[in-house]
């Protein structure tokens, strides 16, 4: 496939190398004079000079064909922001993937409808919350296009839910129990499993039904 | 009527004198504290420190009640994102944004943006100027 990477930093100029390495074609832009001329011993021709969001730029880069693929990797938000909505909207590019650098911009992205987008600090901080839970509720997986996420919860003694069998909750609409791992065995949640304290209870709800599902579940 | 003018460059902050003068409640950001400098020693509309793609902040800054947004930082990019957000999250009418590239401007004015860009009026007025020059206006004198 063809892709154009645009930014040839850390991640831009790794990812140009891995998906060269899997025998793609691909072309670098990077905008610093600098940075462009060590690319350019490794990268020879398949690296350019050029601002990626200025559209002569991505012409010479070849956004016309159109590519397969192109990524925003640079380590500017709006201009990843800019870069992905040209290429997708002016040059019918049907694959874009735009790194987010501030986590704050997310919205931004979401607003724009550039999907998907990869933000370092957010995957970062969902992997400690894993490893290291501050709360009681555990962001696992956030389902950006059906508006919906996956969490964990901590079934204890003091949990109101603890004896009670899933049928009986009153579980807030829009949130449903997925399943319960017990000493190591996880099974799919139905109305008739029985919660116990040491559960890890995995459940699927729209945003904003947090504290509701903690109420039924941990009474917190 | 209320007026959010982000970025108080030499643009920003003359729109920003301009239409304080003409009546309106202007409030101003940019990330540099220094350039409430360029509204003078007694600039008697809000003016707030920070970077216009904060949603937190451009809350702060009265986006929601706001008739009207200009987006003029340095820079191009910036100033589409802010008038986009501004256009679609807070539902803003008048959404105007400064763009220098030609070739974005007029990508974004057919997606339904109000873009301004100094670099084609003054390619325009520039053209306009040299046009006039050509021998045909210029008055031939015999002696």
């Amino acid at each position: 496939m063809y892709a154009i990477v645009a930014g040839g930093g850390k991640v831009g100029a790794n990812v140009a190398r891995s998906l060269l390495r899997l025998g793609n074609e691909v072309t670098l832009v990077e905008q610093e004079r600098d940075r462009f001329e060590r690319l350019e011993d490794e990268f020879e021709h398949q690296v350019q000079r050029g601002d990626a969001t200025e559209l002569h730029v991505l012409e010479r880069a070849g956004i016309g064909r159109p590519p397969d693929i192109v990524l925003a990797l640079t380590g500017d938000d709006e201009d990843n922001l800019v870069i992905a909505q040209l290429a997708r909207e002016k040059y019918g590019v049907e694959q874009v993937i735009a790194r987010v650098n501030d986590p704050r911009n997310q919205a931004h992205f979401d607003l724009l409808g550039i999907s998907p987008t990869v933000c370092a600090t957010s995957s970062i901080m969902a992997l400690v919350e894993h490893e290291v839970p501050e709360h009681d509720l555990i962001h696992l997986l956030e389902l950006r296009k059906e508006n919906l996420e996956i969490v964990e919860v901590a079934i204890d003694r003091d949990s109101p839910s603890a004896g009670k069998r899933v049928e009986a909750l009153e579980l807030p609409d829009g949130a449903r129990l997925i399943s319960v791992m017990r000493s190591g065995r996880a099974e799919i949640a139905v109305g008739s499993t029985q919660l116990e304290a040491g559960d890890q209870v995995l459940a699927i709800l729209e945003p904003g039904k947090e504290d509701e599902l903690r109420r039924v579940l941990l009474r917190r | 009527m209320n007026a959010l003018i982000i970025g108080c460059g030499r643009v920003g902050s003359s729109i920003a004198l301009q239409l304080q003068r003409e009546g309106w409640d202007v409030t101003v950001v940019d990330e540099n504290e220094d350039a409430l400098a360029r509204l003078g020693d007694h600039w008697p509309g809000a003016f707030i420190v920070g970077h216009g793609m904060d949603v937190d902040l451009l809350r702060e800054a009265g986006i929601e009640e706001a008739d009207a947004v200009v987006a003029a930082t340095d820079g191009d990019n910036t100033n589409i994102v802010i008038a986009q957000v501004a256009q679609k999250r807070f539902d803003i009418g008048c959404v105007v944004a400064r763009v220098l590239d030609p070739a974005r401007a007029d990508f974004y004015t057919t997606r339904g943006l109000r873009t301004v860009c100094p670099t084609k009026t003054a390619i325009d007025t520039l053209m306009e100027a040299v046009r006039s020059c050509a021998p045909t206006n210029v008055a031939r004198v015999t002696l």
